[in-house]
């Protein structure tokens, strides 16, 4: 069964690459930090896939650590970054200065 | 089975070159600040490959939390009094850093072809029955090599002192969007911040965990509660004496190092029948200081004395 | 191999195109808000599809609640990142697609 949790890692890790696409385009601030929130999602599910392959049940703790951190980034970024920059001029223009 | 194992070690590595280049490279700042908060993310992973789960433990709470809010806070300072994208990379560095960084590559991988064979992982292994715990990874943080551990809060310290010596800690503006989720979120987590960090503390002892994570959690934890509209009252005589433990660590095992010279040790040499608690005691204050000072580096500056009004956040 | 693994390994398996839609979400919608209601997949069907196969195959209570731990903790930060990304994103006027 390890077997099949190590293919499963490996697509995982893949979706991640994958996924590296929406912070390589953006365009704005917002989509680069859903890309971030979606990879912490896979790195606990990898990070649990890991501690039943290697049977190693201490590897539990890193994913709890990564899942009660998860919040942190997101709320810093709207509280502060988000924000604090000026109100978009246009309906299209989505009012983001940083890149 | 080697192959996919193979294949997501190349793929790790990959991906970490690449967001470290994007890290230092890219011409936006806000995408290298999240290029390197995922690059710490896929550390911890590689850290777990690397079989060095304490340091996985480490990376996940420092890098997914202090060090990305921290970050994320500088960037949003920046964006409110310089609006314009910065080009702050030169193409001429590159003639420079290229041959600089591939001679530090070569001469690391010339160090890491010269170190002793077995490590003193053996010796470790002998000595913990006398370092009263069961962990090699805190049995070496905190006794053998606790010297280090008390230059390493010093330098925490240190940075915060100079922090708050720059002047008093600058107000964050009026909160454009009014949201219930954020004092309910601080409500509903800081418990478990607790939680988690008192558990990490005391699995120090005997598996992954310790001081360090702890104190990363429960700082993290304190980040929050402050975006959440929390008062930092650590300074001022009105709210308690918080201030103190910012260098109760430093304290603590200072006069641990010397106290034992007084019942006749070395320096920093503890009795084998106290040693347990000695490192438990040690670890519960060098914890609380590393989260107070991971929340007083956040402030980045000295909190006033006295708060008016309610909250941060009228 | 007994049916707790067999059963495990299933739900696993069963959690995985969550993540894959999730990030074919992230990749291919159109505007802020569809992408957070694909990465809310991920988060929650697909990171629950897992922790509950893992805790049914590893058969042991406290790993089990230690699991459901994790996956509330990501519940909690994916509800409250999305509601303060959905509440900015409206008051800095960006339309949603279609709209």
């Amino acid at each position: 069964m390890t077997e099949l949790f190590t293919v499963l890692v490996g697509l995982l890790l893949l979706n991640i690459v994958v996924g590296l696409a929406r912070v390589l385009r953006g365009p704005s601030a917002i989509d680069r930090m859903l890309a971030s929130e979606m990879f912490s999602t896979s790195a606990v599910a990898i990070l649990l896939l890991m501690a039943f392959i290697l049977d190693k049940h201490e590897l539990l703790d890193v994913a709890l650590v990564l899942a009660l951190l998860a919040a942190l980034t997101v709320v810093t970024f709207v509280i502060r970054v988000w924000s604090e920059l000026e109100a978009p001029k246009s309906d299209n223009d989505p009012g983001d200065t940083l890149k | 089975m080697g192959g996919v194992v193979l294949v997501f070690d190349v793929l790790l590595a990959a991906a970490l070159i690449w967001l470290a280049w994007q890290a230092t490279h890219t011409p936006g700042l806000f995408r290298a600040v999240i290029s390197f908060i995922i690059f710490g993310l896929l550390m911890a992973l590689a850290w777990v490959r690397l079989e060095a789960p304490d340091i996985a433990l480490a990376e996940a709470a420092i890098g997914a939390g202090a060090t990305g809010a921290l970050l994320l806070s500088a960037l949003g300072r920046l964006a409110v009094t310089d609006e314009a994208g910065t080009p702050w990379q030169e193409r001429a560095d590159l003639t420079f850093w290229i041959p600089a960084g591939l001679a530090l590559l070569g001469l690391l991988t010339l160090a890491a072809w010269y170190l002793p064979s077995p490590g003193l992982g053996q010796e470790v292994q002998a000595s913990l029955p006398d370092s009263g715990v069961q962990n090699p990874v805190t049995a070496v943080l905190l006794n053998f090599r606790a010297f280090d551990t008390l230059l390493e809060i010093g330098v925490l310290l240190l940075a915060t002192i100079a922090i708050w010596s720059l002047g008093p800690m600058p107000m964050p503006g009026a909160q454009a969007i009014i949201s219930p989720v954020l004092p309910a979120l601080g409500r509903i987590l800081f418990p478990m911040f607790a939680l988690v960090s008192i558990y990490l503390l005391w699995r120090g002892s005997h598996a992954p965990g310790g001081a360090f994570s702890a104190g990363a959690v429960i700082g993290a934890g304190g980040i929050l509660s402050i975006l959440a509209g929390a008062r930092p009252w650590l300074t001022g005589s009105a709210y308690g004496p918080w201030r103190v433990l910012l260098s109760l660590g430093l304290s603590a095992m200072l006069a641990v190092a010397l106290g034992v010279i007084v019942l006749g040790q070395p320096f920093f040499a503890y009795p084998t029948h106290l040693a347990g608690t000695i490192v438990l005691l040690l670890e519960l204050a060098a914890g609380l200081s590393i989260a107070m000072s991971l929340v007083a580096l956040y402030l980045a500056g000295q909190p006033p004395t006295h708060w008016d009004g309610e909250s941060l956040r009228q | 191999m007994s049916l707790n693994h067999w059963l495990g390994a299933v739900l696993v398996i069963s959690g995985l195109p969550f993540f894959f839609l999730g990030t074919l979400g992230l990749l291919r919608f159109p505007d802020v808000y569809t992408r957070l209601h694909a990465l809310a997949k991920s988060d929650n069907v697909a990171l629950g599809f897992v922790c509950l196969g893992l805790a049914v195959y590893s058969g042991s209570l406290i790993t089990g609640l230690k699991l459901l731990l994790i996956w509330l903790l990501m519940l909690v930060a994916s509800a409250a990142g999305a509601s303060l990304i959905g509440r900015t994103a409206l008051a800095r006027g960006i339309k949603p697609w279609g709209v």
